[in-house]
């Protein structure tokens, strides 16, 4: 009986009164709560792929179709014929990886100095560096371009890979909360065979550390592949372009046209499915890695 | 005995010396990246400056013309107030009940919260763009769906009656499941022993609800409450991609007001003025919630 009762209260379903049937009841109407959000979660992005697909005139038939009737892949020779979609998803591939390898190494870097190092002012600077998060960008973006433009690297991708390079306060509070957690005698152990910090950082943290440095990178990766603004106000020629901004440009090229959506959903496919496949593979590193910071916040 | 002091002292410098050397790209970018923008702006916000030639100080005239003379700067103000209340609190209801289904012994709970994820991950540009489709008033499928049930849906992203519900609609969409990922965290942290307690004083769902849950992910509730106001407060991409801040400026935010001032126009220094005008106001809207919070969050005793 105590175990019974135990047992609901830690699915967290005891309610007063409400036999077996009423239980079933409540779950089917959970699942059917929660499958209908998934379906609005989802919907849009299953309708973006099957109109890629559509040939100009089947887009807007009723009932919709979910599976396209012809298949029309020619939306997507099109739009590299409208944009130069390549440069574009090279462009992206190349400033996110650089931008990734950098915030990984001055976070991690800064990381493990505030975890486990000992230094005059730690605190004060820890704190710092935590009130620089809540500055909006909006204050600092002008300026920033100042800079870039008196540096010559507008129209470059250097303002949105060069930044990086000098981490970031979000991703260095991330780090340390998981450095924190790594065995204080492994440090020790280490620093009496006489190992350099560089050392005991390189060998020790970032090996055992790398969960949180995958949702780093991939954080990062994502966020500067999904920037719109830093790519709109740096970057003027279509051969530097990224993939967030090329179609802004290919919406203009295309027209507003409702003939012309196909060629738009596609290039907006080609924008969405590496971030899914990068979300596919790294999910728990994505899911996991965010819970923890909100906890922490 | 003396001379190891000698060399524990040495190993200390060493080490802070070192500890400086790691930090030193961090507090280099703060330097350069937010320090010196942040003083800068407030300079060039006091003068008139098109990039071309010198920054000419005019003292004050940029904020006395934002709120004198500017037609555009209040309603741009209020519109973005609107925007982010529209967007913030509804999101935090919506995100907290679907946490607060998930964070129960039912299957496929991790297979829903990945879901409910994936707009998060997605490009905002693309997804506008998508939306834009979805939103179109006469072949649009969301259009299409309520003429089915006899309804003649509006014009959505045409109408300035309708534009910002519209684009509020799509960035509730856009953000839910980043909110439920954080809030399922907080639920989940909670100690079961609390619940346990409550049941056997034969309190039921909603007063545990009420008096255990909300108290014990307050500081959760406030993480989201204050990171979302302050980043939806200068959001900028999905709006200016679905609308471009039109109909009438309709849905002009904030943001694409400074970015029209600054890299369109070129007037520097107003958009600096703009862009302080942003930054007092969020760190107005922070020191509030902060006072406030007083109120309502409820930190644990760490044991």
């Amino acid at each position: 009986m105590i175990t019974d009762v135990e047992r609901e209260i830690r699915r967290g379903e005891i309610t007063a009164g409400g036999g077996r049937p009423a239980r079933l009841a409540t779950r089917a109407v959970t699942h059917a709560v929660l499958i209908a959000m998934a379906a609005m979660m989802v919907f849009p992005l299953v309708w973006l792929n099957s109109t890629s697909l559509k040939s100009p005139g089947k887009q807007m038939v009723w009932p919709p179709q979910f599976i396209p009737n012809p298949f029309y892949p020619r939306n997507y020779k099109d739009l590299f014929i409208l944009a130069p979609m390549g440069r574009y998803l090279f462009n992206s591939f190349k400033i996110s990886t650089l931008s990734v390898l950098g915030v990984c190494f001055s976070s991690s870097l800064a990381a493990f100095a505030f975890a486990r190092m000992r230094f005059r002012g730690r605190e004060a600077l820890f704190a710092v560096l935590l009130a620089t998060m809540m500055l909006p960008y909006a204050v600092t973006v002008i300026p920033t371009f100042v800079i870039m433009k008196y540096l010559g690297w507008l129209n470059t991708h250097y303002p949105l890979i060069v930044p990086s390079f000098f981490g970031s306060a979000y991703f260095v509070f991330l780090l340390r909360q998981s450095y924190r957690a790594i065995p204080q005698d492994l440090f020790d152990s280490a620093m009496i065979d006489g190992a350099s910090f560089f050392r005991i950082y390189w060998g020790i943290f970032i090996p055992l550390g790398m969960p949180a440095l995958v949702t780093v990178a991939l954080f990062a990766f994502l966020g500067s592949w999904n920037d719109l603004f830093g790519p709109l106000i740096y970057l003027s020629s279509q051969e530097k372009m990224t993939v967030a901004l090329g179609l802004t440009y290919l919406r203009g090229r295309a027209g507003t046209g409702v003939e012309k959506v196909g060629v738009i959903m596609a290039g907006s496919m080609l924008g969405v499915v590496p971030m899914l496949l990068l979300y596919g593979f790294g999910q728990k590193y994505f899911i996991q890695g965010l819970a923890r910071t909100g906890l922490k916040g | 005995m003396a001379a190891k002091t000698v060399t524990l002292k040495g190993m200390r410098r060493r080490e802070e010396r070192t500890a400086w050397l790691f930090i030193a790209p961090v507090f280099l970018g703060i330097l350069v990246f937010q320090v010196y923008p942040t003083i800068f702006s407030l300079y060039a916000s006091l003068t008139s400056w098109d990039l071309i030639s010198a920054p000419r100080w005019v003292g004050i005239r940029n904020y006395v013309n934002l709120v004198t003379t500017d037609r555009f700067f209040f309603k741009t103000m209020w519109t973005t107030a609107r925007y982010t209340l529209g967007v913030v609190l509804p999101s935090m209801a919506i995100s907290l009940f679907f946490a607060s289904l998930l964070n129960q012994s039912i299957r496929f709970k991790h297979l829903y919260r990945a879901i409910y994820f994936v707009p998060v991950v997605a490009p905002t540009v693309a997804l506008a763009l998508l939306w834009g489709w979805l939103y179109e008033p006469n072949f649009g499928i969301i259009n299409a769906a309520l003429r089915v049930v006899g309804i003649k849906g509006p014009a959505w992203l045409g109408t300035t009656q309708w534009a910002l519900r519209s684009v509020i609609i799509m960035a509730i969409w856009a953000g839910l499941g980043f909110q439920i990922v954080i809030f399922l965290a907080g639920l989940q942290a909670v100690p079961q022993e609390y619940y346990e307690a409550s049941a056997i004083d034969g309190a039921n769902s909603l007063q545990k609800f009420r008096h255990i849950t909300l108290p014990l992910i307050s500081p959760v509730t406030f993480f989201v409450l204050v990171t979302g106001i302050i980043g939806t407060f200068q959001d900028f991409s999905l709006v200016w991609v679905l609308t471009g801040g039109g109909p009438a400026g309709a849905t002009q935010l904030i943001v694409m007001y400074l970015y029209g001032l600054a890299f369109r126009l070129q007037r520097m220094g107003v958009a600096s003025a703009v862009a302080y005008s942003v930054f007092v106001v969020i760190v107005g809207l922070t020191i509030l919630n902060f006072v406030f919070s007083k109120r309502w969050v409820f930190y644990e005793e760490t044991t």
